[in-house]
Order: C-alpha cells, then structure tokens, then sequence
C-alpha cells in the first residue's frame, strides 16, 4: 500500500531522513566527462532530492557505495594493525531495478562466495535500497530480456511528480520518518519498462566446448583492454590487494584493495611471470562466460542484468550484448 | 565477526637455504593444516604473496618461498630472527588418507615439490602404508635442487628419481624431463595405483599425457593449480577457472573434475 504526499512534505522527510542516513544516490557532475565538455553521472552523497538524477541511467553503478574503488582495509604502524572505522550513520541508496537485481550478485559473492567479507557485510548491513522507476529505456540497455527490468526487493520507491511524491515503503523504520506528514493513501507501483531497443537472447546450450569458439577472438581483436567494462558493471567484484607506505614515515603504511579488471594486463599474473590468459579474445571469452554462463553453473542464476552500461563505456564500440546474442543465433 | 584480511604474526624458527634464491621458512603454527594448503605471507607495506605449506610439524608449519616476485623478495631481506605476518590456511589440500594402501607415484617438477611434499614425507615415514611409493622430482639444473637433506631420508625408504633437465658436463645423476622415466615406471596393480603431479603448466600437461599411456584411470590422478590469488577466500576474482574458484575449491583435484577447468 503506497500513498502521497507534498513534494514539499517528501522535502521535509528527506531532511529529516539525512540526519540518521548517508544518502547516495546517482548525481550528474557537470564537465567532468571522459571527453571534453561531457558529463558524467555517478554516485555521490545527496542532501535534497533535486541533487539526484532520476531519469538518465548512471555511468558508473551503485556498487562503489558498499565496495570502493580503493578501500583501505587496514593501517600498518610497526608490527600493529588498525582496521578503519566506517562511520556511524546509516545507508541511503537510490537506484533503478537493473541495479537492484545486481545487488544480489554482489551479496553471493561477499556474502556467500567462502566466508563472509568483513568490509562488505559492515556496510551492507546498515544499506537500504530506494527504487527509482524507468519511464523509458536506456541506451544500450537489455533489462527486460534479461528479467531485471522489474523488482519488489526495494524498501522504499519515489516517483516524483510535479508537487507530488508517490511512495511506496515496505521498510519499517524508513515508514516511520514518512508517518508525521499528512499523506494521501493510494496504489503505488513502481513504474518499469516492458520493452528496450536492445534484444538479447540468452544462449542456452553453453559449456567447455563453447571456449574453443572463434566468436572470442573475433570480438577480443577489438578490444583494447582497458578494462571500463568491468568499472561500470553493476555485478564485476574483482579486486587486487596493494600495499602503499607513506613517504614522510616509511614504517606507517596501509594495506587496499582496489577494484580489478579481467580485460587489463597482469589479472592472471604470478610471480615468475606465468600469464595465464595472455590475449584479448582470451580475456573476453573468460568475462562472457561468467556473466552468462558459469556463475550460473556455481550460483543458480545469471550474473548479467543487461543494464547495458558496457556497451555504452567501450572505446572501441565492441557490444556485449550482440555478442551474446549471436552466440545464441549460433545454436539455432 | 571475523576479519579474514588480517594477518597473524608467525615466528621464523628456522631457515633451510636450498639454492641461491630459495630457502624453507620454518614459522610457528597451531592448527590444523594439510599438504598442498596455502597461506598467504605478508611483508606490511609491501604486499601478500600465497605460498604452499611444504612442510608440517608439532607447532610449525614450513613455507618454502622463491626469490621471484616483488614480495618475496622483500621477505628474504626480513627474516632473521624475525616473525612474518601471514593468514590462512586456505584451500583443500591432498587427503592422504585417499593414498593408503595404493601404489603412490608422486611427480613435481621445481617448487611444485613443496604442495606435495607433505605426502612424500609422510610415505617416507610410513612406507608399510603404500604398496609402493615412487617420487619422480625435476629440477632445471643441479643448482637447483631443492631439499637436498630431505632426498636423503626419503631414499632410505621409497624409491627416487631425482632428475634435472640439463646439467654441465661430469654431472653424476639422472638427466631428462620427469615424463622420460613414466613409461618403465614398474607398477603391479595399474587400476589401483595414484598419481600426484604439481609443476608448471607445460609440465603438468605432458606428464598427464604419460600418465595416460600407461592407461591409469583419470580418477586415479591428482594435480594442483597453481593460480594468482590475492584474498585466498572466494572474492577477488583473479583465481577462478569456469566456475570454480581454485582458492575455495582447489587448488588441489582430481584429474577427471580437474581436467575441463580452462583459464
């Protein structure tokens, strides 16, 4: 059961809301694209709703709230270690159902993948999710082929409209904030796309056989890598360890991990020099079959949400998503 | 709850120096460990490297660690007397239990002796618990033969080919690859005998090769990857083959699971 209230009451709440919540929700930065004179659209703490971009996909996903891009895990002084605190106030996220299915694949792997993360699981548990509707599709996009395009795991959806807010909260203490203003009861269901531009058809008779396929090299010919495909994906977890020490004392240092990416030189590396995928079609073929086809295998479900974001990033305009979908057309 | 990142100090009881570049740390454990598990050592500041347990005593645990990454070499300049941080144990490790009473012939070439070497030493010590027990042992040149004490012992109750791919004029033992002495390995009972092979990649796919001749079961042969891993708890990524995470899973299978997983 959902209901309505003023814009200027949902300002109210939201005011309220920033006191208890760190709220994180996608922003535009002006100027601040990859080219000159281009925005980008990431996340960013918001104070008001008008901060928050609620049409327009974000380039960069939700997922750099709970895993950093560089996340210190600890601090080295002499033979000690001192894990970071991660504050005191609760999580706010905005985003849209493609990244809300993405969540869970972020949850099986730090929650489920060997033991739990003791830095994921700190943040998640004190994360709750806002959903913002779709009114259309986005460039590149393919949720509605891959079934992401809907979701009921959120706990509280906005719709913002002229001087109205729509609102739908299925969190209890998220509810009570909204409870002191006056609010109009009425349905409320998230609004969501039935259909993109993009149609992908998932192939379904994958296997070992499949790697020997000339597709991989055909696509990985092209491909630079740069690794943006896996910084924008919403479901990429990889991260390599990196210890830095601090130039004024050398016996002070700390210990990060930082985001890493299947596509770029040394993912495979160990010492001694052994590379074990050495070429691009290599490369592309080992992310291919984990997002459609071997998380599946361990997990149950697909790890792709079709949000279509790396297609949109390449620089060499190489398309994923046809890429899967003549993988299928190959088994007609 | 527990943070899995945070290493432990480990004391070093004891250096074991086998060629200019490789030595044994033996560090003080407590816990259960296996042949083939890892642990990942640490130098603060400076990085995690994941290093096979070569060795397990009361208390201690041995890592035997090669002079070739940006880590290790910063882990020989830090020893004496020292402790060095590590975690772990991670992965499965050999079941020498699924060993006994069988014809074991274990195959390693160069450092892929220290994940395996917890079975040799424990054949060694109880050779009545095998039929027969055989370790096959490559190096690249006598130089670098490691364990040279250890070969000792083992020689005095299981049967070694201690073998080096080149050597310099006058040298008296074994030259050849390990897959030279496969084909007259003389073994009585082949559906009942195993097979542990640890090496280089190269070296691991000719060895099963051999192996295969001599028509053993696919079931019958174990081997160990050796992967990039940077957390040794199922995250980061860079270890995984299909669906599989060598960290978690592995590093240590059975061939015949073992033989589709491609990098």
């Amino acid at each position: 059961m959902g209901y309505q209230v003023s814009r200027e009451a949902a300002d109210r709440v939201f005011e309220q809301l920033g006191q208890d919540y760190d709220v994180f929700a996608p922003k535009v930065f002006a100027g601040e694209g990859c080219f000159s004179d281009t925005d980008v659209i990431r996340y960013g703490k918001v104070n008001t709703l008008d901060e928050i971009e609620w049409e327009r996909r974000s380039d960069y996903s939700f997922k750099e709230v709970l895993l950093a891009v560089n996340e210190t895990l600890f601090y080295f002084t002499e033979n000690e270690t001192t894990v970071p605190s991660c504050g005191e106030k609760k999580i706010l996220i905005f985003l849209k159902s493609c990244d809300l299915h993405a969540l869970k694949k972020l949850d099986t792997i730090y929650l489920e993948n060997g033991p739990e993360d003791f830095y994921y699981k700190r943040l998640r548990e004190k994360a709750s999710f806002v959903l913002m509707g779709c009114s259309e599709t986005c460039e590149n996009g393919f949720c509605a082929s891959m079934g992401t395009n809907r979701s009921e795991d959120y706990d509280l959806y906005l719709r913002l409209s002229g001087e109205t807010v729509s609102i739908d909260c299925k969190d209890p203490d998220l509810q009570a904030y909204f409870e002191k203003e006056d609010g109009k009861a009425c349905d409320v269901t998230p609004g969501y796309v039935t259909e993109n531009a993009e149609k992908v058809t998932l192939p379904k008779n994958l296997s070992v056989d499949s790697f020997a396929k000339p597709i991989w090299e055909e696509y990985g010919s092209r491909c630079i890598g740069c690794g943006r495909c896996n910084f924008v994906c919403p479901t990429c977890t990889c991260f390599t360890m990196q210890d830095i020490l601090y130039r004024d004392n050398e016996n002070v240092g700390e210990r990060r991990r930082v985001w890493a990416s299947c596509q770029v030189d040394g993912y495979t590396e160990i010492a001694g020099g052994v590379d074990f995928r050495k070429t691009q079609g290599e490369r592309m073929r080992f992310k291919v079959m984990h997002k459609i086809y071997d998380f599946e295998k361990r997990f149950g479900y697909p790890m792709c949400v079709g949000c279509g974001r790396c297609d949109t990033v390449c620089p060499e305009y190489i398309s994923y998503a046809s890429l899967i979908d003549k993988l299928a057309k190959e088994e007609a | 709850m527990k943070n899995e990142y945070i290493p432990f100090p480990s004391q070093v009881k004891e250096i074991i120096q086998h060629t200019d570049i490789e030595y044994t740390f033996r560090m003080s454990f407590s816990g259960d460990v296996k042949p083939g598990q890892f642990f990942e050592v640490s130098i603060p500041k400076y990085g995690e490297a994941p290093i096979s347990v070569s060795g397990i005593g009361k208390d201690t645990i041995d890592l035997t660690i090669r002079k070739v990454g940006k880590v290790t070499n910063k882990i020989f300049g830090h020893y004496e007397g020292n402790t060095l941080l590590i975690r772990g144990p991670y992965g499965n490790g050999f079941d020498v239990e699924k060993f006994k009473g069988r014809e074991v012939v274990v195959i390693a070439g160069g450092t892929g002796l220290s994940p395996v070497k917890g079975i040799v030493d424990y054949f060694a010590r109880h050779p009545e618990d095998a039929v027969q027990t055989t370790l096959i042992a490559g190096f690249r040149s006598p130089g670098d033969i490691l364990f040279k004490e250890d070969f000792k012992d083992w020689e005095k109750t299981i049967k070694v080919i201690k073998t080096v791919d080149s050597a310099p004029e006058g040298y008296d033992g074994l030259i050849g690859m390990v897959t030279k002495y496969i084909p007259d390995l003389p073994l009585t009972d082949i559906p009942n005998t195993v097979f542990i092979t640890v090496g280089p990649p190269v070296m691991i796919k000719f060895t099963i090769m051999e192996i295969l001749k001599r028509n053993v079961p696919e079931e019958n042969i174990w081997i160990s990857h050796e992967r990039k891993m940077c957390c040794g708890l199922g995250k980061c990524g860079h270890c995984k083959m299909d669906g599989t995470y060598i960290c978690l899973d592995g590093p240590v299978f059975n061939y015949a699971e073992g033989k589709d997983l491609i990098d």
